[in-house]
């Protein structure tokens, strides 16, 4: 375990970094600064070793998130140029008292909670959820990464609505922001005529695309998952498009592919469960995939699990930055 | 203290080093181009040193080789992430402050397409 003053230090400039949040009168500037709160708590993560969670923030809250709130600043035409916009933000007398008295009521809260790390904490002893986890987990799976069991097998009902979210979002945007045209060609003189830029993205997005492959596949064994795998690649796809330009992203990858992945992936999960169900187990109980090893049936059911969420959020993260950046 | 700690220590400091001194850049240069010079700086120096003295620290092996790589990725992407900014600012027309034209910035020119490579 890290010394817990690295943590505080960094606890600290997340606290700074979120009050820049709010006093940032520029939005372009706020959308930078969460960036840099999403990477100061993938720190902090770090060196308390949650290292799934950790690569999550890096990649969701410090990577994809601003790019994407970026485009929406510029798709919906907000001023991100203008710093002064307003005087001084007038202050409502009975909202501050209800933002302070809540904050209080929630810092008195903390003080019945248990230390960090504590290992008698009620939620590490529970004897049916962490104590199961920590003793069974191996005995049950072979996987050596708890999380993902965790994530993946434990607590699948959890995870499967949570892609539903992710998917629910893409349709969310398509239905608010498609338009029917295809994107425009770049102007000549852009960023893909430029050596530098296409070096770059020659050399850095295959590695990129594998790197993303990895971690959805090999959640079992190392951090990761679908999730920050799906992520990682949807980062590749960006950088092609960023370089090349929108159309001939959408030419090497088209909306039409993505649309059908970002459904596909949530199917396979849901369709795992029920293929459970018809081999005589509980829904997303893998056990019942293979009846003479449960553990295998337990790797098995998660790796295509893994394999359906990271397709769901790559194709998701494609659909939203495609709908914003289109202009 | 042995010869490996004592190397790592000197890279970390050194990296450490040049972080701080192109963060106190970014704060004291006068404009856009001159404050993301001491940045890069820090993206491709800083980093490189900091990677040395933990590949240093790690000894050969797995953890080294990943470094390593880190260390190339970094090396292509941060530098074309400074070019790609620069260049957007230029087409934006925002021009290099000098001490002659301490005016407004200049009008903003033709989309200079490929100008500044």
């Amino acid at each position: 375990m890290t010394d817990r003053w690295i943590v505080e230090l960094l606890l600290a400039v997340v606290v700074v970094t979120a009050v820049g949040v709010v006093r940032a009168r520029n939005l372009l500037v706020a959308s930078v600064l969460l960036g840099i709160y999403s990477l100061v708590m993938a720190l902090i993560w770090t060196a308390m070793e949650a290292y799934d969670v950790a690569l999550t923030e890096a990649a969701v809250g410090a990577g994809i998130s601003t790019l994407l709130l970026i485009g929406a600043l510029i798709r919906t035409g907000s001023r991100i140029g203008g710093s002064k916009e307003r005087d001084a933000p007038r202050i409502d007398k009975v909202a501050l008292a209800v933002a302070v008295l809540t904050g209080a009521a929630l810092a008195y809260g903390t003080l019945d909670m248990p230390a960090i790390g504590d290992p008698t904490a009620p939620v590490h002893v529970h004897p049916k959820v962490a104590r199961h986890y920590i003793d069974r987990s191996m005995e049950e799976t072979h996987v050596p990464n708890m999380v993902t069991v965790v994530l993946a097998s434990y607590r699948g009902y959890d995870t499967m609505f949570e892609t539903c979210v992710v998917f629910t979002a893409a349709l969310g945007v398509m239905v608010l922001l498609r338009r029917r045209r295809p994107p425009a060609e770049p102007a000549p003189g852009e960023m893909r005529e430029q050596a530098i830029f296409v070096v770059m993205t020659r050399m850095t997005v295959p590695f990129v695309l594998a790197y993303g492959s990895y971690v959805i596949t090999h959640g079992e064994l190392g951090p990761g998952g679908g999730f920050q795998g799906g992520v990682i690649l949807a980062a590749g796809y960006l950088i092609y498009a960023l370089v090349y330009g929108l159309a001939a992203a959408q030419r090497a990858l088209p909306p039409r592919l993505t649309d059908v992945g970002a459904g596909l992936g949530v199917l396979i999960y849901a369709g795992v469960g029920v293929a459970c169900l018809l081999l005589g187990g509980d829904f997303l109980a893998y056990d019942a995939l293979n009846q003479a090893d449960p553990a295998k049936g337990q790797q098995l059911g998660m790796t295509l699990v893994e394999l359906g969420v990271g397709l769901t959020v790559a194709c998701v993260m494609v659909t939203i930055f495609n709908e914003v950046a289109q202009p | 203290m042995t010869g490996a700690e004592l190397l790592t220590a000197v890279l970390l400091g050194a990296g450490a080093f040049v972080a701080l001194t192109s963060a106190l850049g970014v704060l004291r240069m006068p404009d856009f181009f001159s404050r993301i010079h001491p940045a890069g700086e820090n993206e491709s120096l800083g980093q490189t040193l900091i990677i040395a003295g933990l590949i240093v620290a790690a000894g050969p092996g797995g953890t080294a080789l990943k470094l390593l790589l880190v260390w190339g990725f970094l090396m292509m992407t941060a530098p074309a992430a400074t070019h790609a900014l620069t260049r957007a600012a230029w087409q934006d027309g925002r021009r290099p402050w000098s001490r002659d034209d301490d005016g407004p910035a200049p009008p903003t020119p033709p989309r200079a397409g490929g100008a500044s490579t």
